[in-house]
C-alpha cells in the first residue's frame, strides 16, 4: 500500500520534471496562453490532430522573422530559426485557444500548407509568402498577395529597408 | 548583366553624390538599380505601373484542378463522385463560351479598391477572384517603426470604419504583454466598452447606407451617413476627430469624457430608435429588398467555418459565435445582451443581422451608461502613463519623464500575445511579438475583411452580376483593413 503511494507519488514528480507537451511538442505559457511549439517536420500532424480534438477554426496564421532578436525564449529542445509561422486556432465548442510557433530556418523556408485543412488559410499564407518568403508546400495558388507579382523581395524581412522616396531637398545643406 | 552590376557598383561608390543619383532615378527610362535600399531597387514599378501576374485569374485551360476547385468556391472536401461530376456540370463551358472580366478595383461598389475577376457566361458568374492589394501601404512594417505609444495612431487606420475597435485590440494586447491588463481602472474598461459599442452602431449604419446604395435604394445611403454622422459627431466631441481617433491608448485613455457626454449619447440613443424603425418600412419589409437579398450568396454554416469567416457572415448562417458573450473581455459578462444569429446564410440575413445588433448595442450603450463609474480614465503606473499637465509645470523630473515617454516611449517585456475581441466585421486580433523594447518587434493584424474575402468566391458561384454587387455589399469588407 505505502509502496503504492510513493510510487504514485514519484509519478507526479516525474510528471512535474518532465515539460508538458501536446502531441509530443512542449507547450509554454505566453501571458497565460497556451503555446506548442512544433517543428516543421511534427506541424501538419499536431495541427490533424488539434483539429480532430476541436479546434474548428484557423483564426489567424502570420509569419515572423526574428533575424534580430535570435536569442528569445523558447523551450530547451527547439532551436531558435530566423522565421516563425504562428497559427492561433480557436475551439468554438470549448471556448478555447491555443496557438502553434512553428521554427522555419531560412536555408530552407518551407512549411507544410494548411489549405486542406483549414482553407480559410488560403490568403494568410499567401500573405506570409508574400511578406516574408516562406513558402508552404501543397499550397494551391502560392502568389503574391499584396505586393505586385513582379516586386523584388520581401518587405516585412528585417533586412529589408524601410525605404524612401528621394526628396528634393531633403538633407540639403542649408 | 555585367554593366549593370558595374554601374550598381559604380553608383554605390560614389553615392555621396546624391543630387545625381535622385536624377537618374526620376528618369523611367534608365531601368536600373537606383540606390542601395529596396525602395530604390522596385522604382521602375511606380513609373512603369503594376502588374498582379500570377494573381489574375488565369483562363479554365492554364489553371491547376485544384486551383480551379477553390475558385469555383469549393471549400468542403468534395466526395470524389462530386469531384467527376464538376466536369460535366453546366457550368464548366468551352473557353469561348466565357468571358473573364474585372470588376474594380475602381467600382463604385466595391467598397473601395477591391478588385474581382469574374469568369461570366453571359450574366451568370461561373469563377470569381479577389485580388486585394491595390491600398497596401506597409502598416505592420509602419508599426515597427513607431513605438507602442505611438502605434494607435497606426493601428486605427486599418480598418477605418472600426478606428476605436482597432486602438482596443492594440492596446489590450500591449497591456497584456506589460502585465497591467487586470489594473485597469474601471471608468477606462467602461468608456471603452461604451465607445466600442458606438463605434459598432456607426460602423454597422454605414454598412445600411453602402447596402442600400449597392441596390439601387439610394436615398437610403444618405439616411445611413446621416445617422452614421451623429454618432461620429460624438466621437468628435469626445476625441477630437471624426475617424482614426487615438484615443484608446495602452494604460487607458487619452482624456476623460468632456462635460455633457452624456447628453450626447443620449441624444444618440433618442434619435435613432424612429430612423431604424424608418429602415425597416424602406427596407426590411419591402418585396423588392428581399427579392434581391433572400437567397443570394448563400454560405453554409460548415464553409463559414472552414473558411475563417467571423462576425455576422458566421452568424447569419446559425452559428452562434460573438466573442463578447463567448470568450468575453472587458465587462461584457456582466451585461445583458443577445446574440443575434441567421437561419439562411444569405445576403438578407446578413443585412437583418446588422441591422439588430444596431439595436442590441443600443441596448448595450443603456446598460454602460448606468455602469460607468468615477474614477481615473487612466492607469497611474509611472511606465506608461504620462505625469499631468499641472506636474510638468512644478517638477523636473516630471517635465523629464513626460519627455522620456514621450520620444523614447516605454519599454514592453519581452513575449507574445495574442488578443481577439469582436469588431463590427467580425474578430479583429492583434498579434505583437515584443523583444524588450519601446517598438513592437512585430505587430500583425488579424483583419476580419482579409478573411471574411475569401467567401466571395464561394457566394458568388453560379449566381448573377448583380447579385454579385449585393454579395460584396453583404461581407462588408473594408479595403483598408484587407491591405493594411
Amino acid at each position: 500500500m505505502s509502496d503504492d503511494a510513493s510510487t504514485a507519488q514519484e509519478q507526479a514528480e516525474v510528471a512535474e520534471s518532465v515539460a508538458p507537451a501536446i502531441h509530443g511538442c512542449p507547450v509554454t505559457d505566453s501571458n497565460g496562453q497556451e503555446v506548442i511549439h512544433a517543428s516543421v517536420e511534427q506541424y501538419l500532424d499536431v495541427v490533424k490532430a488539434l483539429a480532430d480534438e476541436g479546434y474548428i477554426m484557423c483564426v489567424d496564421l502570420c509569419g515572423i522573422d526574428y533575424l534580430e532578436f535570435m536569442d528569445r525564449a523558447l523551450p530547451d529542445d527547439i532551436e531558435p530559426q530566423r522565421f516563425e509561422v504562428v497559427i492561433n486556432l480557436l475551439d468554438m465548442a470549448h471556448r478555447r485557444r491555443t496557438r502553434l510557433r512553428v521554427q522555419v530556418p531560412e536555408a530552407d523556408p518551407t512549411v507544410a500548407s494548411l489549405f486542406e485543412i483549414y482553407p480559410g488559410t488560403e490568403a494568410m499564407e499567401r500573405e506570409a509568402y508574400d511578406m516574408f518568403g516562406i513558402l508552404f508546400a501543397d499550397h494551391p495558388d502560392l502568389t503574391r498577395i499584396l505586393m505586385p507579382e513582379d516586386w523584388e523581395g520581401h518587405p516585412l524581412r528585417k533586412d529589408y529597408d524601410v525605404g524612401r522616396i528621394p526628396v528634393q531637398f531633403k538633407g540639403a545643406n542649408a | 548583366m555585367s554593366t549593370t552590376e558595374e554601374k550598381l557598383t559604380g553608383q554605390q561608390a560614389d553615392n555621396t553624390q546624391t543630387g545625381d543619383a535622385v536624377d537618374e532615378v526620376l528618369d523611367p527610362s534608365v531601368n536600373k538599380v537606383a540606390s542601395t535600399d529596396d525602395l530604390g531597387r522596385n522604382y521602375h514599378l511606380f513609373v512603369a505601373g503594376t502588374d498582379e501576374g500570377d494573381q489574375k485569374l488565369k483562363p479554365r485551360s492554364q489553371t491547376t484542378a485544384r486551383e480551379l476547385l477553390r475558385e469555383v468556391g469549393s471549400v468542403l472536401r468534395m466526395s470524389e463522385a462530386d469531384a467527376a461530376n464538376l466536369g460535366e456540370l453546366p457550368d464548366d463551358p468551352e473557353e469561348d463560351q466565357t468571358m473573364i472580366i474585372n470588376m474594380g478595383p475602381q467600382h463604385p461598389s466595391t467598397h473601395g479598391v477591391l478588385r474581382l475577376m469574374l469568369e461570366l457566361q453571359g450574366e451568370t458568374v461561373l469563377r470569381c477572384k479577389p485580388i486585394i492589394g491595390y491600398l497596401h501601404t506597409g502598416m505592420e512594417k509602419t508599426a515597427e517603426q513607431l513605438t507602442f505609444m505611438q502605434g494607435g495612431t497606426n493601428v486605427t487606420r486599418m480598418d477605418y470604419l472600426s478606428p476605436l475597435n482597432n486602438e482596443l485590440v492594440f492596446s489590450m494586447a500591449t497591456e497584456k504583454l506589460l502585465g497591467i491588463d487586470g489594473d485597469i481602472p474601471d471608468r477606462a474598461v467602461w468608456i471603452r466598452m461604451l465607445l466600442s459599442e458606438l463605434n459598432r452602431m456607426s460602423s454597422h449604419l454605414l454598412f445600411m447606407a453602402t447596402n442600400g446604395m449597392d441596390l439601387g435604394a439610394v436615398s437610403m445611403m444618405i439616411y445611413g451617413w446621416r445617422e452614421r454622422e451623429e454618432v461620429l459627431r460624438f466621437f468628435q466631441e469626445v476625441t477630437g476627430l471624426r475617424m482614426n481617433h487615438n484615443y484608446i491608448r495602452p494604460g487607458g485613455l487619452a482624456a476623460d469624457l468632456p462635460a455633457g457626454w452624456r447628453d450626447g449619447v443620449l441624444r444618440i440613443l433618442d434619435l435613432l430608435p424612429p430612423r431604424l424603425d424608418e429602415y425597416d418600412i424602406l427596407m426590411t419589409g419591402q418585396p423588392i429588398w428581399r427579392e434581391r437579398l433572400q437567397g443570394v450568396g448563400v454560405i453554409t454554416p460548415g464553409e463559414a467555418l472552414a473558411l475563417g469567416a467571423t462576425g455576422p457572415i458566421l452568424r447569419s448562417t446559425g452559428v452562434e459565435w460573438d466573442l463578447r458573450r463567448d470568450q468575453p473581455y472587458m465587462h461584457y459578462d456582466e451585461l445583458e445582451f443577445d446574440v443575434v444569429v441567421g437561419s439562411y446564410g444569405d445576403a438578407f440575413d446578413r443585412y437583418a443581422i446588422r441591422l439588430a445588433e444596431i439595436r442590441e448595442s443600443m441596448v448595450l450603450v443603456r446598460q454602460i451608461l448606468e455602469r460607468i463609474p468615477e474614477g481615473d480614465y487612466r492607469i497611474q503606473d509611472k511606465k506608461v502613463t504620462p505625469p499631468p499637465r499641472a506636474r510638468i509645470d512644478e517638477s523636473m523630473e516630471a517635465l523629464i519623464h513626460h519627455f522620456k515617454i514621450f520620444t523614447e516611449g516605454f519599454k514592453v517585456p519581452e513575449g507574445e500575445v495574442y488578443v481577439g475581441i469582436e469588431s463590427p466585421r467580425g474578430e479583429i486580433g492583434c498579434y505583437i511579438a515584443s523583444d524588450g523594447g519601446p517598438n513592437p518587434y512585430r505587430l500583425h493584424m488579424r483583419d476580419s475583411s482579409f478573411v471574411n474575402i475569401q467567401c466571395l468566391p464561394h457566394m458568388m458561384r453560379g449566381g448573377l452580376v448583380a447579385d454579385a454587387v449585393a454579395i460584396i455589399s453583404s461581407v462588408d469588407p473594408v479595403l483598408g483593413g484587407v491591405d493594411r
